[in-house]
């Protein structure tokens, strides 16, 4: 492209503990056995390309804790949301949660989560990886969609749409959470399990436990539930928020990279919304609750 | 049929048997296919039971469905796709000594027996595929294999497959295609969509 501008893109300079390229997944393959995969934090991934002006399923990247480093080898625009962190443009502070211009060979270091789990970085006109199935989410149960970016993968952005860079008139940080209340709506199998250990869950704190992932919030330390009949369940079709209950008893709340069917009985579904970008951003250790939904 | 509503969006229809499943997974399709279904995301056929997702009123719909007339599965629904396969599984004289039959008499099973995919699930793309009869139902090996090759013909249980990739699996293997099952890049990205019919057809070489 000689004599015309340098081809917008970003260089992966830290990749950070797991950093993963997302936007709405893949829905309506479930029954090919594809993951419906995407944002956690469906409410931090649309406001970041909101901030800019970006169609509402760009692609952008999810970090998870310790955030991400990016070199612009072009002028871009960039955003971060979801988990709170310190924003640095080649050293100095920037902006969380708003649009921040990147000059052409600018560092973006995007810190640690103050709280929560997932920052999300947007880039006007959205990382234009290859798309799988109709969207560029890596889909970590399955494998499809895009590599994770390690140091030196070069992403490229696509063209700015219509709509300008708008920014937010108030945006509230996010204050780190004390613990994490699901509603939970009871079924398809509540039936699998001993009344009285389903009346203990409403009285029960749960920690989450360092295991969860993208596939599911795994919890630990609560009160077990305790199946009131034997004999296994054949696999049936899983929806996001299931709440599955394995044989230890303790409730597992599927995320976005959940198996498109599962063995084990599902108590009840957490509606998606608030409760599971909440659940996106709950951190091991924190407090969890189940509150009739 | 018992339809369970599976939080705010979808419902789980539960069915007594595989025959049941794919008889309303058929209804569903040809009802959506004339627009009668209304706004459903997923239609996902399982073992027992059928999974609608993405659906504005579940309990709306489940009171529809209950008040449907579904036929029993014609055999020629669905379309129909054979598959070139040669039988040089690891598993071929373990399947042949269990079924009592030659290990190349397999080959004349799988070929005289019409299959359908009942679901799919494990891998994209990896299909359940229904057909053999029971006294031809075989166990998993006791031992998983860690890496067991795309394109291996396998079964297990009251189902056949064909791993789409390269993966870890505990099904017994008895042959090779080459035929590709999975392609997201392709339309249909799945060979073996549920519903559809499979032929084994044996090659050499």
């Amino acid at each position: 492209m000689s004599g015309g501008a340098p081809e917008a893109a970003l260089e992966v300079i830290r990749a950070g503990a797991l950093t993963t390229l997302q936007d709405l997944g893949r829905p309506g393959y479930a029954h090919l056995g594809v993951p419906r995969s995407g944002a956690l934090d469906a409410g931090a991934y649309g406001l970041a390309n909101r901030l800019l002006g970006n169609p509402p399923d760009a692609a952008v990247l999810e970090t998870t804790l310790d955030g991400v480093g990016l070199r612009a080898l072009a002028p871009v625009t960039v955003a971060v949301t979801g988990a709170p962190c310190a924003v640095r443009v080649s050293g100095r502070a920037a902006a969380w949660g708003a649009p921040v211009r990147l000059r052409a060979g600018a560092e973006l270091e995007v810190g640690r989560a103050e709280s929560g789990v997932r920052s999300y970085v947007a880039v006007r006109g959205g990382f234009a990886v290859p798309p799988v199935l109709g969207s560029r989410s890596t889909d970590l149960l399955s494998g499809l969609g895009p590599g994770v970016p390690v140091a030196g993968t070069v992403l490229p952005v696509g063209p700015a749409g219509p709509d300008p860079v708008r920014g937010a008139d108030e945006l509230r940080v996010p204050g780190a959470p004390t613990e994490l209340v699901l509603p939970l709506r009871l079924g398809p199998r509540a039936d699998w399990f001993e009344p009285a250990s389903v009346a203990a869950l409403w009285r029960a704190e749960f920690r989450v436990s360092p295991a969860s992932n993208r596939i599911g919030l795994r919890t630990e330390a609560g009160a077990r539930l305790v199946r009131s009949r034997g004999g296994e369940l054949p696999s049936e079709g899983m929806v996001l928020g299931a709440v599955q209950v394995p044989p230890d008893g303790l409730p597992v709340v599927f995320l976005a990279d959940h198996p498109v069917t599962g063995g084990y009985p599902v108590l009840g579904v957490v509606p998606p919304g608030p409760p599971l970008n909440a659940a996106a951003q709950a951190g091991p250790g924190l407090p969890v609750r189940f509150v009739r939904g | 049929m018992r339809p369970l509503v599976v939080g705010g969006e979808a419902l789980l229809i539960e069915l007594d048997s595989a025959q049941e499943v794919a008889a309303l997974h058929a209804e569903l399709l040809r009802r959506r296919e004339a627009g009668e279904l209304g706004d459903v995301r997923d239609v996902v056929p399982a073992a027992r039971t059928v999974l609608l997702d993405g659906v504005a009123g579940p309990g709306a719909l489940a009171d529809r469905i209950a008040r449907w007339e579904v036929p029993p599965l014609a055999r020629t629904e669905g379309p129909l796709v054979t598959v070139p396969v040669r039988y040089d599984g690891p598993d071929l004289t373990e399947v042949a000594r269990r079924w009592g039959v030659a290990e190349r008499e397999v080959a004349d099973v799988v070929a005289g027996t019409e299959f359908r995919v009942a679901f799919c699930g494990f891998a994209p793309g990896f299909g359940y595929l229904t057909g053999l009869p029971e006294r031809l139902h075989l166990p998993r090996r006791n031992t998983p294999r860690t890496a067991v090759p795309a394109g291996s013909l396998a079964l297990a249980g009251e189902y056949a497959g064909v791993y789409p990739r390269s993966s870890p699996g505990g099904w017994q293997l008895i042959g090779t295609t080459d035929a590709v099952v999975w392609d997201p890049e392709r339309e249909p990205a799945a060979l073996f969509a549920p519903g559809v019919r499979v032929r084994f057809e044996e090659v050499t070489g």
